[in-house]
């Protein structure tokens, strides 16, 4: 089961004169459990692929699976894939109305026409996830800080039970330790429920010791769809593209460059010191470290 | 995208009635609109046509974009035709059924049709080759005299400008807050009526946040960049009348003597 | 005395419950001393809610000090007489690009400074060409602020603070809202400020890699001043700056690493050219 891109095209405007192509002819699979980073800079049509998968969206040409049943079928239940794809989307923070966080977060399950027990036990249950503590649950959204109002409005969307969660820049605005916090929490529920993840970000570095893949988007196509090694080594052509590789990435072709015998695929700050520390013969002390 | 709305209905082209002074296009279509009033005979209006004709044909937009602000007043147009036609006591020409129309009824009807299409016409004018900004500038200058009377022009103005930078920033605003509730479930179509304005809480309880957030952000920014109300503020684009004003002027007096000349005249001797 | 000093500069603001019963006092800003001399380009890093916004407000005479004194070019900032001198002598860029631009054409909000000092309308036109070329925003000066990325926002905005011609300008988290490429492209502009135009520049970020090129840095915490000194001075204590909740370069935190595990290299390594010749020599 999973959710299948076939020559995906997205016109904005269509029947205009401002008409643009912000998607031209995608194809993906997203296999179940997979925790996937979706990379592009601004403008690069990540956000308008992510829209496409729960709905919101409809693509001006090609079609999208899921579960292996098309969703522009005449038959098929949108609202139902609203909440089996849940879409977080930037600065979800934003979307926040409700008097207190649990009745926000009640939201989206009441939506699904879910008896009351059932409703307050998705929430409970979705805020726990978030790490939001438990005090928290009964104040007003807009007293929390900025990073506990987005783990709030993640949960507004957890509580759905989606099959698959898709995060458009979650991290946008936030510190370093409050982002480290989401990602660090978006990885442990994919290891603990088996949730498929897409996480879209315009940072390769951010996103690079989380995810099993990275697509790169690129003018509104795929540039590169692979594990994150396997993307990183195009890191001169990611350049020209507006985005860049993690700087450990630029730091191991460099020093191979000056002739030391280094693994360029490190992502990594562990990986790199490995490799930096074998390539100068050093690697017995490390082997026993680790 | 909603970014790419344009406000009002500018149209973009270079002619000489864009470049003139938003004050002569105020002015000059008050004047044109007024003057409409005076006409008793298809003289006058004739006169006020040719008169329109060489303002647009100046203008450089299109005949159909005027057309197309009729279509917002069709229903009032044929409303006020209709009650002209049928509902004017004089002199019968046909009837049938329960109606009746008029030799007086028929000439009012068609007098009131064109000149309330001149009129739109006219206006649209105005706001076709004028943007938004320059409009309000020209309103803060030609309601500067009831500053005396304590009517805060500047600051309406200023508002009206803000107002205008920020309806497509919010507009887009909503868009995406309405996705995030419908990828939440949300239904905004479905539904009574009290369902529907119930369903519109969870977009107007953020949005209306974000516009105070914004707002208050906004009024920082201006602060620090020593904004202090319009005293002793001096303008970067002011309005000054060139010789095409002057000229402009000359030639919208030259139309109200020629047409209220004709207008009346030739009515007193029929 | 330098462009921008503080004096044990104390701001609390009081926390009120929804009946308006005052429910406690937090200090924001805690004792802070800071002496910025005129064309330093300063940095000040700290994570959200240590204090560095509720300081950089004060500069601008936008907050007032609870305790202790703000001098702007010798001015103190708490005389009502002196805030729109303040205002023009420390310009301010604020983090969200959206809300701070009043202008519908990029041009008009670059004026919108020099109009609310009363420039004459010639030299509004000099200050706001001279601005948007300093920022290389001035190809783009007739257009709407809508159609412009986040970046070109921000050099707008830091152009509208020029065209001002103040002293210094503070940046609060301007990159903030951007992608790396509009961080990038205001780093730059930033840059060109204090370098070539001379602008005396207090940047205020979260992001570590922005400051590389500051004179001076302080690291805010809980409203104090938690440590100061030069970037390469600040990078070399990567463990006081992770307890500190901020986030080490890449470069620096390798060049850490490998210390760790036993490899001779100099501390408060900051860019990756460095780091592969210290490797190469060891």
């Amino acid at each position: 089961m999973s959710i299948i891109l076939d020559h995906v095209s997205y016109i904005y405007g269509k029947d205009t004169p401002l008409a643009v192509a912000a998607l031209k002819d995608v194809s993906l699979q997203f296999p179940d459990g997979q925790f996937v980073g979706i990379i592009g800079h601004t403008g690069s049509g990540k956000s308008t692929l992510v829209q496409h998968l729960n709905g919101l969206l409809r693509a001006s040409s090609g079609h999208i699976y899921f579960n292996g049943e098309d969703i522009y079928d005449k038959d098929f239940d949108m609202k139902k894939l609203r909440s089996r794809v849940g879409l977080v989307f930037q600065y979800p923070e934003h979307q926040l109305f409700e008097t207190d966080v649990f009745s926000d977060v009640c939201f989206g399950p009441k939506n699904l026409g879910l008896d009351k027990r059932e409703v307050e036990l998705r929430a409970y249950d979705a805020l726990r996830k978030v790490g939001l503590p438990d005090e928290l649950f009964y104040q007003s959204p807009f007293d929390l800080s900025g990073g506990q109002k987005r783990r709030a409005a993640i949960a507004g969307v957890l509580a759905m039970k989606p099959e698959v969660l898709v995060l458009d820049e979650p991290t946008a605005g936030l510190d370093p330790k409050g982002r480290d916090e989401i990602l660090d929490q978006v990885k442990n529920l994919q290891i603990s429920t088996g949730m498929t993840i897409l996480l879209v970000s315009h940072s390769m570095e951010d996103v690079a010791e989380y995810v099993d893949r990275i697509v790169v988007m690129n003018g509104g196509s795929v540039m590169y769809d692979g594990t994150p090694r396997e993307v990183f080594r195009h890191y001169k052509e990611l350049e020209e593209a507006g985005l860049a590789a993690p700087q450990v990435t630029y730091m191991m072709h460099r020093l191979k460059e000056r002739g030391l015998d280094v693994d360029v695929d490190a992502t990594t700050i562990e990986e790199a010191a490995d490799t930096v520390m074998q390539a100068l013969g050093r690697s017995g002390k490390q082997r026993q470290k680790s | 995208m909603l970014r790419d709305i344009t406000l009002g209905q500018y149209y973009q082209t270079e002619s000489v009635i864009h470049r003139l002074d938003p004050r002569v296009k105020l002015g000059g279509t008050l004047l044109y609109i007024i003057s409409l009033f005076f006409y008793k005979n298809p003289l006058g209006y004739a006169v006020a046509i040719l008169f329109l004709a060489i303002v647009i044909r100046l203008s450089h937009v299109p005949f159909r974009f005027m057309v197309k602000g009729m279509r917002a007043i069709l229903f009032l147009l044929i409303l006020t035709v209709g009650f002209n036609l049928f509902l004017t006591p004089g002199t019968e020409l046909i009837s049938f059924w329960r109606l009746t129309i008029t030799k007086e009824g028929l000439q009012t009807a068609v007098t009131m049709a064109v000149r309330l299409t001149i009129l739109i016409i006219g206006s649209s004018i105005m706001t076709l080759t004028t943007t938004p900004n320059n409009l309000t500038d020209g309103l803060e200058k030609m309601m500067g005299p009831l500053k005396i009377f304590r009517v805060p022009v500047h600051e309406v103005a200023m508002m009206m400008s803000i107002a205008l930078r920020f309806i497509p920033i919010l507009l887009e605003e909503t868009d995406k807050i309405m996705k995030a509730q419908i990828a939440r479930g949300a239904d905004f179509e479905s539904g009574n009526i009290f369902k529907r304005a119930k369903a519109l809480v969870p977009l107007l309880v953020p949005l209306f946040i974000s516009a105070f957030r914004r707002a208050n952000d906004l009024a920082l920014a201006m602060e620090s960049r020593c904004y202090r109300g319009g005293e002793g503020r001096t303008k970067m684009k002011p309005l000054v009348y060139r010789k095409r004003d002057w000229i402009a002027y000359g030639c919208i007096v030259l139309y109200l003597a020629v047409g209220i000349t004709l207008g009346r005249l030739v009515w007193t001797r029929a | 005395m330098g462009i921008v000093k503080t004096s044990d500069l104390v701001y609390e603001y009081i926390r009120r419950d929804e009946d308006g019963n005052v429910e406690g006092i937090t200090t924001a800003v805690d004792k802070v001393n800071l002496d910025v001399t005129q064309g330093e380009f300063v940095a000040i890093l700290g994570h959200n809610g240590s204090g560095k916004s509720t300081l950089a407000k004060h500069i601008n005479a936008i907050l007032n000090p609870t305790e202790g004194t703000v001098w702007v070019d010798g001015m103190d900032t708490s005389d009502e007489e002196k805030v729109w001198d303040v205002r023009q002598t420390a310009g301010m860029v604020f983090q969200n690009p959206d809300n701070q631009i009043i202008g519908q054409v990029v041009e008009e909000d670059v004026g919108f400074g020099p109009e609310n000092m009363g420039i004459p309308t010639k030299e509004i036109w000099e200050r706001v060409e001279e601005s948007l070329r300093a920022v290389g925003m001035y190809q783009f000066r007739k257009y709407s602020p809508n159609k412009l990325s986040g970046g070109q926002k921000q050099r707008v905005s830091i152009a509208g603070v020029l065209a001002m011609h103040p002293k210094c300008i503070v940046l609060d988290e301007p990159t903030a809202m951007l992608d790396p490429s509009g961080r990038k492209e205001v780093i730059r502009a930033v840059r060109g400020l204090n370098q070539v135009e001379g602008v005396t520049v207090i940047l205020i970020t979260h992001y570590m890699e922005e400051i590389i090129h500051a004179d001076r840095v302080y690291v805010m915490d809980r409203g104090k001043i938690a440590m100061e000194g030069t970037p390469k001075e600040i990078f070399s204590q990567v463990e006081r700056l992770k307890q500190l909740r901020l986030d080490v370069p890449q470069v620096t935190l390798l060049a850490y690493e490998l210390k760790k595990r036993g490899l001779d290299l100099p501390d408060g390594i900051l860019t990756a050219e460095e780091l592969a010749d210290c490797i190469m020599r060891v």
